[in-house]
């Protein structure tokens, strides 16, 4: 053990952190005999409810890093850390259940890559499918070291041994039972994390006196700063903390990053798929949004309250480890040392764990499936048995973890490593949001098209990131204004790339043959028959809950405008 | 969910734990009443132990109630 941890665990805390890990582990030996045929392990059966389709879509993005990153930016940013939870996800979440999830739900496809093959064929399920499953799993990698530093600082853990017991444990139970078990404990990973962190944001209102006393010491606290508007500091770049424009927040981040995210994103849209029916995977992605909304209150609040309660300051993870100060990283662990005692402590630690783990499941069933149906049975072999591909499914699971746990330690030796897989893994979003938006929504969209936007999108999203590098005041042309950081850079770098995506997808499929309408059936708007909801009662439609949701989406916005 | 399987239904796991976790919370913010820890936390005099130790018992022996194996076929 460090003595220089920032927390030190009780019995009670050991008690409660390892009852979590024993029923993780129980969960996945129980449900390994209902995980017998490729739909059981890959898609859990397709058999689960709204409910448990929608709290697992939320988990599986709810990671640790996720909490502590954006407790973070709530304390650096102040309250424009929302709008990651707000117009960066509920109106993406919306669209996919409302919009798109009947043409991945109707074609029966496996994955996204999938999606894309029965639409533009081989080529682009190809690009797609190697850049998802070779990103994913390194992205896996470096969250699982940043996950174990950020251990080490709190308790003081060895990182080898926080690396290898959570994906140990997150092995076992994804390999017994596949995207089942992932689910199941994603689930119950959703309650604790909620169970866990929900202690902060209470105590911490009755400290400050509710929500006035808290903005009012934010107020005190940052003088000469707006960190409480959500959208009234956003008319100039140099007038808000984050250095961001409007343009960039609706434009960048509400349209093209996050629906390039929620959309498209297998790691998430996996877990619709796994829906008993058409109008649970339409519910789900609403459900799902519904709690998203509700996330600020345990990770954007704490942030809040440590800006308005903490008696020092906060400083970046490069000038905390010279200068032995707390990093902004630190903020939900010193708000859990703030307020809780043993045994509440360990609901905190496992709430963080529990988030740490559901993000690792996410990304290796992610990974196992793409690998399995959109690699080796589409590349190498095609004609396998179903156990063979379930025999794969879990294999891959296990070679998945362990380039995790390789690319953990790649990142150990060398930092710089973590930026450029943070980027590349950037590239891929938002030109595959443009091609699956249009090969869903356009007919006239050709197999040509598809193919050739989704590669030019990627490659100028690259060509642009490396223009930066090498000439850092191109940022003026690439993010419109020097004054730019890096979150706004993304943005606009996403949008371009977006619509290099869309404009060669056009002119590409407008100079080549289209495909007949009768090989676009369940697959394009127009061209299929939706099941109609007609006879449901209204509360039971997904249109109905969905505009509800948005309805409240923008009441909150203007509140906190 | 699975029903027609006979599985288990995930908020019976969830209750349990929740369960399980009630009393180890409530049992340690009883135990700080009458031996307060040397170093307490802010507004330990909250007890706030010992209120969400209550609420997890709650919610888990009402999560394990309803979702008992058997309970509702």
């Amino acid at each position: 053990m460090n003595s220089n941890q920032l927390l030190s665990l009780a019995p009670a805390d050991i008690l409660v952190i390892g009852a979590y890990f024993v029923t993780v582990l129980g969960i996945g030996f129980y449900l390994k005999r209902f995980t017998t045929t490729g739909d059981d392990f890959f898609l859990a059966g397709r058999d689960m409810t709204a409910w448990i389709a929608g709290l697992s879509f939320v988990s599986a993005n709810l990671g640790a890093l996720e909490l502590m990153g954006w407790a973070g930016a709530a304390y650096q940013y102040g309250i424009l850390a929302t709008h990651w939870y707000w117009i960066g996800a509920i109106p993406a979440m919306l669209f996919l259940g409302i919009v798109m999830m009947p043409f991945y739900y109707i074609s029966k496809t496996h994955s996204v890559p999938g999606y894309l093959k029965l639409r533009f064929g081989e080529a682009a399920r190809a690009t797609s499918a190697i850049s998802f499953g070779l990103m994913t799993i390194l992205m896996s990698g470096v969250n699982m070291y940043a996950m174990a530093l950020i251990m080490q600082v709190i308790l003081g853990w060895d990182l080898s041994f926080s690396i290898w017991v959570s994906s140990l444990t997150v092995g076992v139970y994804v390999v017994l039972g596949g995207l089942l078990s992932a689910i199941f404990n994603e689930v119950l990973q959703f309650v604790l994390i909620w169970l866990g962190a929900l202690v902060i944001t209470i105590v911490g209102l009755i400290e400050t006196g509710g929500w006035s006393g808290m903005m009012a010491r934010v107020h005190q606290n940052t003088p000469g700063a707006d960190y409480t508007h959500l959208w009234s500091t956003l008319g100039h770049f140099s007038d808000n903390p984050m250095g961001i424009h409007w343009t960039g927040i609706v434009l960048g981040l509400g349209f093209v990053i996050s629906f390039g995210y929620w959309t498209t994103d297998f790691l998430v849209v996996q877990r619709v798929l796994s829906a008993k029916d058409l109008r649970s995977a339409r519910m789900a992605p609403v459900i799902g949004a519904a709690f998203k909304m509700a996330v600020p209150l345990i990770v954007i609040v704490p942030g809040l309250l440590a800006l308005a309660v903490l008696p020092f300051k906060l400083v970046g993870a490069d000038e905390a480890a010279v200068n032995h100060m707390h990093s902004y990283n630190e903020v939900l662990p010193l708000m859990l040392a703030r307020y809780c005692g043993p045994g509440l402590l360990g609901l905190g630690i496992t709430a963080l764990v529990a988030g740490f783990m559901s993000g690792m499941a996410g990304n290796v069933t992610a990974f196992s499936t793409v690998w399995t149906y959109d690699i080796y049975r589409a590349l190498i072999r095609k004609n396998a048995s179903d156990e063979h591909y379930v025999s794969m499914g879990r294999w891959s699971t296990i070679v998945g973890l362990l380039i995790s746990i390789g690319t953990a330690y790649l990142v150990m030796r060398s930092a710089g490593i973590m930026d450029y897989v943070q980027a590349l893994f950037s590239f891929f979003i938002a030109p595959l949001f443009g091609t699956v938006v249009l090969g869903m929504l356009w007919k006239r969209a050709t197999p040509a098209g598809g193919f050739w936007g989704l590669l030019l999108g990627t490659i100028a999203s690259i060509g642009m990131w490396a223009w930066v590098k090498l000439d850092p005041s191109a940022l003026r042309y690439v993010a419109m204004s020097q004054d730019a950081k890096a979150m706004a850079e993304d943005m606009y770098r996403a949008l371009w790339s977006w619509i290099v995506c869309v404009l060669v997808t056009v002119i590409v499929s407008y100079a080549t043959k289209p495909l007949p309408e009768s090989q676009l059936v369940g697959l394009v708007y127009g061209c299929t028959p939706i099941p109609s909801d007609g006879d449901l009662a209204l509360y039971r439609k997904p249109q109905f809950w969905a505009v509800l949701v948005a309805m409240g989406l923008v009441i909150l916005n203007i509140v906190v405008w | 969910m699975h029903e027609q399987k006979g599985m288990i239904s995930i908020w019976f796991f969830i209750g349990v734990l929740l369960l399980f976790y009630g009393v180890v919370i409530l049992g340690q913010g009883l135990y700080e009443l009458s031996s307060p820890p040397a170093k307490p936390v802010v507004l330990a005099s909250l007890h706030i132990g010992i209120w969400w130790g209550i609420l997890l018992l709650v919610l888990g022996g009402g999560y394990t109630r309803h979702f008992f194996p058997g309970r509702n076929r």
